[in-house]
């Protein structure tokens, strides 16, 4: 039996992101003046420091901007795991989401997929995590 | 003109234990194995050990806060510069630009900058070493953009990273695996020559490492550097020291650093390695070109890692590393010396003084002393320092007068 899934906790700035998560709804900060999608939550935006960011819905859909198939467990919480599908997501509208591949085949997944949102619950948690599969 | 270094400040010593699978030197602490390679470094120049009056650390595991202060009250020294550089594997090299500043600065005449790389130290039972906590250099804190949106998908350590960038690689690029396996080949032929290489006398060839298991794809385990016990180090003097010295000066005549990210995830363009805007600055700080190079050594904890630092540092086109590392012999006997002493994946990386080892690699090759694997007439090097997951990088010019 493998130590527990280190699971997020959410932060004063970074609640409504989860907040959306638990109500499988995608929110992320935008910010004005730069006409720029954030992520992660911030408390100013990247690059300007300007204090606009603002929350906006997105759809989440993406492509596949790389991954791996990790056959040896990163840590020992994914002992029972591997092999562990781990993706990084290019949202449509720009930023990229350190994230697990689900519902697909390895020899599958292409750098350039589409993929879409899936919405995973951990009740006991209090928390949703967002991974993704071909679209 | 480009604002950076005059070249008046010199590698005039160095130290580097032979790395070791197992420990077999006596356990020290972090703060001893300090004082131990800083008297082999100072031996080695020559000095009167009281001149040295700057000294460059990363973290003393003896201690959480003031490791300047409790380094310069062990050592005895009077030091007007005391440094701390937290850059991962670039901690090296960042710390002898550091050093070469603050000598040209006028701050100080001599700076070790030195890297313990022995995790065997004295053990306690009232005080217990701190429990694994698997995290590496990622951040479980509360509050950690880590622990928020990377470990709970499982995106720690350092395998998986650098295997989504070599697959991003391979999707815009091409992936030869038997070009990134004959980086390690080729290196392990240099350990083959390197007497305190860890995999001296034992050969690697490119099927070997073909036929190694698979640890995150497309990485296989004879491209990741394996960890040892071990630690380097170097004192950096100015020009009257450097005439005192019994070795032949190293100058550091120019240097570049880039901070880019912290997990690759958010690189702006994660094939375009920050090694690139350092490697332009070093080369132009130097006025030396990339083909007046003699030795090239290459943070090497992946081979990845090697061929796109080729790449980004200018030795190449982008996109034409595997070719380039098949057309040429990266061997000390070669037409492009590379990690002459094996690199860290055959010499060994000794925790954080694996960065350290490229410095040294270029200091034993400027000073004629590396032995069976010397390159004839070398008199110029080029050195990387990588960190995190190629997230800092940070490139030198050294040379011989």
């Amino acid at each position: 039996m493998s130590p527990a899934r280190p699971l997020p906790e959410p932060t004063p700035v970074s609640a409504p992101f989860w907040d959306g998560l638990r109500e499988h709804v995608l929110r992320i900060q935008y910010s004005p003046s730069s006409g720029r999608y954030v992520f992660y939550p911030r408390l100013l935006a990247p690059g300007t420091l300007a204090d606009d960011l603002e929350w906006r819905e997105i759809d989440g859909a993406g492509t596949l901007y790389t991954f791996t198939v990790a056959e040896r467990a990163t840590a020992p919480f994914f002992a029972d795991e591997v092999p562990q599908l781990l993706a990084v997501v290019e949202w449509d509208v720009g930023p990229r989401f350190s994230t697990e591949l689900v519902d697909v085949d390895p020899v599958d997944i292409k750098v350039g997929m589409r993929v879409r949102p899936v919405f995973c619950d951990y009740p006991d948690a209090g928390v949703t995590l967002l991974r993704y599969a071909p679209a | 003109m480009t604002a950076g270094l005059d070249g008046d400040a010199a590698i005039i010593g160095y130290v580097e234990l032979a790395p070791q699978r197992r420990p077999e030197r006596p356990p020290r602490f972090v703060l001893e194995q300090w004082a131990a390679l800083a008297g082999a470094a100072v031996s080695d120049a020559g000095i009167p050990a009281d001149r040295v009056n700057g000294l460059v650390t990363t973290a003393v595991a003896e201690t959480n806060l003031f490791a300047p202060a409790t380094l310069a009250e062990y050592l005895g020294l009077p030091v007007n510069f005391g440094e701390y550089v937290d850059l991962g594997g670039a901690t090296a090299a960042g710390m002898i630009w550091r050093a070469a500043a603050a000598i040209e600065l006028g701050l100080c005449d001599a700076v070790l900058a030195v890297l313990p790389g022995s995790r065997n130290v004295p053990r306690s039972a009232r005080r217990p070493p701190a429990e694994a906590d698997y995290f590496g250099a990622s951040s479980n804190r509360f509050g950690s953009p880590q622990a928020e949106f990377e470990i709970p998908y499982g995106n720690l350590g350092q395998n998986a990273p650098y295997a989504q960038i070599a697959r991003r690689y391979g999707a815009e690029f091409g992936y030869d695996p038997r070009a990134t396996a004959k980086i390690a080949a080729d290196q392990r032929t240099n350990a083959c020559a390197t007497p305190d290489a860890v995999f001296h006398g034992t050969p690697l060839t490119i099927e070997d490492v073909l036929a190694s298991p698979m640890v995150a794809d497309p990485l296989r385990l004879l491209e990741i550097v394996m960890p040892c016990h071990g630690g380097a180090g170097v004192v950096i003097g100015n020009r009257e020291l450097a005439a005192r010295s019994r070795r032949r000066p190293v100058w550091i005549k120019g240097f570049g650093e880039r901070i880019a990210y912290k997990t690759p995830t958010y690189a702006h363009d994660l094939l375009r390695t920050p090694i690139a805007p350092a490697a332009d600055s070093a080369f132009a700080m130097a006025g030396v070109q990339r083909s007046d190079v003699d030795v090239c050594s290459i943070y090497d904890c992946y081979t990845i890692t090697v061929l796109m630092s080729l790449e980004d540092a200018g030795f190449c086109a982008k996109g034409t590393g595997m070719e380039f590392v098949r057309a040429h012999d990266l061997t000390y006997r070669g037409d492009f010396p590379l990690n002459t002493a094996g690199g860290q994946l055959s010499f060994g990386q000794a925790g954080m003084a694996g960065g350290m080892h490229h410095v040294c690699d270029a200091v034993r090759q400027v000073t004629g002393r590396a032995g069976a694997a010397q390159v004839a007439d070398c008199n110029t090097a080029f050195v990387t320092g990588n960190g995190g997951i190629m997230s800092e990088q940070v490139a030198l010019v050294l040379q011989g007068d």
